[in-house]
């Protein structure tokens, strides 16, 4: 060994040797670290860039104005995923010993991949309005939140909806009721509850699948749909599937105002892409419209006025947005919860499941943290990690969204049975699954 | 089944004669553009032997270049021209960087070079205009919306979306151009010479590098034109390159080679798909168009293993 390589070896090791100081005196301070499984790049940025905006912007918010929560600032990371199950899986990996509080999958493809290794690892899933419908059931997944709704509960207010605009539930016999889906995990959650709903009610389910390969390229589907002449079509779409099916609709002139998307069909450039064409195109939401909201704006003056957010301000407000705010409230709303009952700064991912657990959203605290009126209160109890809260109907007037009705209350007496039965057979198939044995907080 | 198989489309094309005729154009257009994204892989297969696997890319980019120009205040017909000159740039460079030094080395390694291409494409072109999808400049570009109903009395309606006849006629007119290009000028014929036989073209002094550099160019302003019109049926995002790959179908039928062959086969795997979806489709539950152009592709090649204008190979031992 040369003296050249003997001084080069000394200062590496003191270099290594410094910073494992400074880690060590990064990490005393009392922090909570959330990543988040993100794509802002691929087919799915689209939908994918608004939410993971929504979720940065109101985390740094409350980092910028309070110093995080409750003293412990929060440590963001983004992991790209691209909506692809196999890197999203990667991301929880490369992520997970970090002392990840939380998941949040955006994708019900991860989240189906994530559901059996939550409780192993004791990191909850937040999958917020999306994923496993059967996962509600919190016997069965404790560790597993997707509160304010269920896939299935959506899918019974869009039914409900649609019943009220015809007189009533009994005046769906007959009629004809498309499903257009994008044909993956996501876009066939919702079958079996609608094919409940279709027998019960007796109206035709006509079932129109669009490949993910075939977003852009749905011309087949519509003029089914032009042949077929449903009196009203339901849309499970996400990505480039949605401006491509709203485009499609307006070209086969299929009435707009009897066109109905889920919520992640909601998002603003989905139905702008439609034009003067799409006015009247409807889909149900649970989050806020417009930016009318103080903590809004106090995105825009810590956040990205101060240039910490790679958000554009005309977006903040829009749909998809407010969505990732949501998001983002109700992981913030938990950690506080989690801090009150552990008395901890700084928590673990097991502490975390508790205050989901524990999550009483109520519409004091909605005002409280400058967002009246920004969602429907919102409750999760041990048994039930959705809550099946109301939803509403939005409409887009071809400039922006407004409000279309007012909250809708899902189905829950029929849709509560059919998930316990899911969640039983879920953990039948997948023996031995766990029992729950964590305690319950509430 | 065997009616629901052998007899009933048949009777729905004779009931809802509009409803088939709909059909038909839908699958003509589609066909067509299927046709355009083909051609781009043909002309840079003829003239080098690469398949070329950022062309899907190449469709993203050339549409995502012409609209950020627009939205950062670069009047459109500008822009359009700007885009030409990018693809222009990108023809170059590829030639430079990554033709050039892989000359003579296996087909395999130029394939390779092309996906990382593509995957350098998709960098670059995130890095300077984002993910999000973005509008089509349609109007701007004077290009027409909107469309037109024909009646057939109480017989139903064919619509023709304006777009779509547009994208029908710039398709026609840039095959014609690129066929009297390729046919009638002394570039052109320079090419067929390099199609055909590199070395021999070398030694009567034709530029591979020229060549290829235009070629790249040629496929670019493909991938541009069939940016925009498919831009404008959905919307200019990632997404688009995956539905470029719906060539490879047309490509297997057509041809590698042969530039009817891409027009042609376009046409065959749009109406087939189309008419196979409309008609068999719900006999399995529907979707299946994005399988149905390879099991035409698939049925052709029985009887015309080198495609349908694929140019017989004939090696003796």
């Amino acid at each position: 060994m040369n003296i050249k390589q003997l001084a080069l070896g000394t200062a590496v090791a003191i270099g290594v040797g410094l910073s494992g100081v400074m880690t060590t005196a990064v990490q005393a301070e009392d922090t909570n670290y959330v990543p988040l499984l993100t794509y802002r790049t691929g087919p799915y940025a689209g939908s994918g860039i608004h939410i993971a905006n929504g979720m940065h912007d109101y985390l740094k918010m409350l980092n910028e104005r309070d110093g995080g929560i409750g003293g412990a600032k929060l440590v963001t990371e983004e992991c790209e995923t691209g909506y692809n199950a196999q890197k999203g899986v990667e991301c929880y990996e490369a992520t997970k010993g970090k002392g990840a509080l939380v998941y949040n999958p955006y994708s019900t493809g991860i989240t189906l991949q994530l559901i059996p290794k939550a409780s192993v690892d004791k990191i909850p899933v937040l999958s917020m309005g999306y994923g496993l419908s059967a996962a509600a059931d919190g016997t069965v997944f404790p560790w597993i939140f997707n509160v304010p709704d269920t896939y299935w509960d959506g899918a019974s207010v869009v039914i409900k909806y649609i019943g009220e605009q015809e007189g009533g539930l009994e005046n769906l016999k007959g009629k004809k009721i498309g499903y257009i889906f994008l044909d993956a995990g996501y876009g066939r959650e919702p079958i079996p509850l609608l094919e409940q709903l279709s027998e019960k009610y007796g109206f035709e389910l006509m079932q129109y699948p669009v490949p993910g390969a075939e977003m852009q390229n749905q011309s087949s589907q519509w003029l089914n749909v032009r042949r077929d002449r449903p009196d009203y079509m339901v849309m499970w779409g996400w990505g480039a599937m949605n401006p491509t099916a709203i485009k499609e609709a307006v070209k086969i002139r299929f009435p707009m105002d009897k066109f109905i998307g889920v919520w992640w069909s909601a998002g603003d450039d989905d139905a702008a892409a439609g034009g003067e064409g799409a006015k009247g195109y409807k889909a149900m939401n649970f989050s806020g419209v417009g930016r009318e909201f103080a903590a809004l704006d106090d995105i825009q003056k810590y956040v990205v006025d101060a240039g910490l957010s790679s958000t554009d301000a005309e977006t903040i407000g829009s749909t998809l947005y407010n969505r990732g705010v949501l998001n983002s409230v109700i992981i913030t709303e938990a950690i506080r919860t989690a801090q009150e009952l552990t008395g901890k700064k700084a928590i673990t991912g097991a502490d975390m499941r508790m205050g989901l657990e524990a999550l009483d959203l109520d519409e004091a605290r909605l005002k409280e943290l400058g967002l009246a009126g920004f969602a429907h209160p919102m409750k999760v109890t041990c048994e039930d990690h959705a809550g099946s809260h109301p939803v509403f109907i939005q409409e887009w007037d071809g400039k922006q969204w407004r409000q279309a009705s007012g909250w809708i209350e899902p189905m829950t007496d029929l849709v509560r049975p059919l998930l316990e039965k899911a969640a039983a057979e879920y953990a039948e198939k997948n023996a031995p699954w766990p029992a729950r044995t964590e305690p319950c907080p509430n | 089944m065997l009616y629901d198989i052998f007899i009933d489309p048949f009777v729905q094309m004779y009931q809802m004669p509009d409803f088939f005729l709909q059909v038909l154009w839908e699958g003509f257009v589609a066909g067509i553009l299927y046709a355009l994204i083909a051609l781009g892989f043909v002309l840079i297969f003829k003239a080098s032997g690469v398949f070329n696997f950022a062309q899907g890319i190449m469709v993203v980019f050339a549409g995502l270049t012409l609209v950020g120009l627009n939205e950062n205040g670069v009047p459109a017909y500008l822009a359009l021209i700007l885009t030409i000159g990018v693809m222009g740039v990108l023809a170059y460079g590829v030639e430079r960087v990554v033709m050039r030094p892989l000359v003579n080395q296996p087909d395999i390694i130029l394939l390779m070079a092309t996906i990382g291409l593509t995957y350098f494409l998709i960098g670059f072109g995130e890095f300077v205009f984002g993910g999000e999808p973005k509008q089509m400049i349609t109007e701007q570009l004077g290009l027409p919306t909107g469309s037109t109903a024909f009646e057939f009395g109480d017989r139903g309606l064919v619509i023709l979306q304006h777009i779509d006849i547009a994208a029908a006629v710039i398709a026609i007119l840039m095959v014609a151009a690129l066929a009297i290009f390729f046919n009638k000028t002394r570039i052109g014929r320079a090419l067929r010479a390099v199609a055909d036989d590199h070395q021999a073209a070398l030694s009567v002094g034709i530029s591979l590098n020229q060549i290829w550099a235009i070629v790249w160019f040629a496929a670019g302003l493909v991938a541009l034109a069939t940016g925009i019109m498919w831009g404008a049926r959905s919307d200019v995002s990632f997404a688009l390159e995956i539905v470029a790959f719906k060539a490879l179908p047309v490509l297997i039928l057509g041809g590698f080679t042969s530039i009817p062959g891409a027009i042609v086969g376009g046409l065959i795997i749009g109406f087939g798909e189309k008419i196979g979806e409309l008609y068999w489709g719900g006999l399995v539950g529907g979707g299946i168009e994005s399988w149905l152009a390879y099991i035409i592709a698939l049925i052709f090649l029985l009887f015309r293993p080198q495609g349908l204008f694929g140019e017989r190979i004939i090696e003796r031992i």
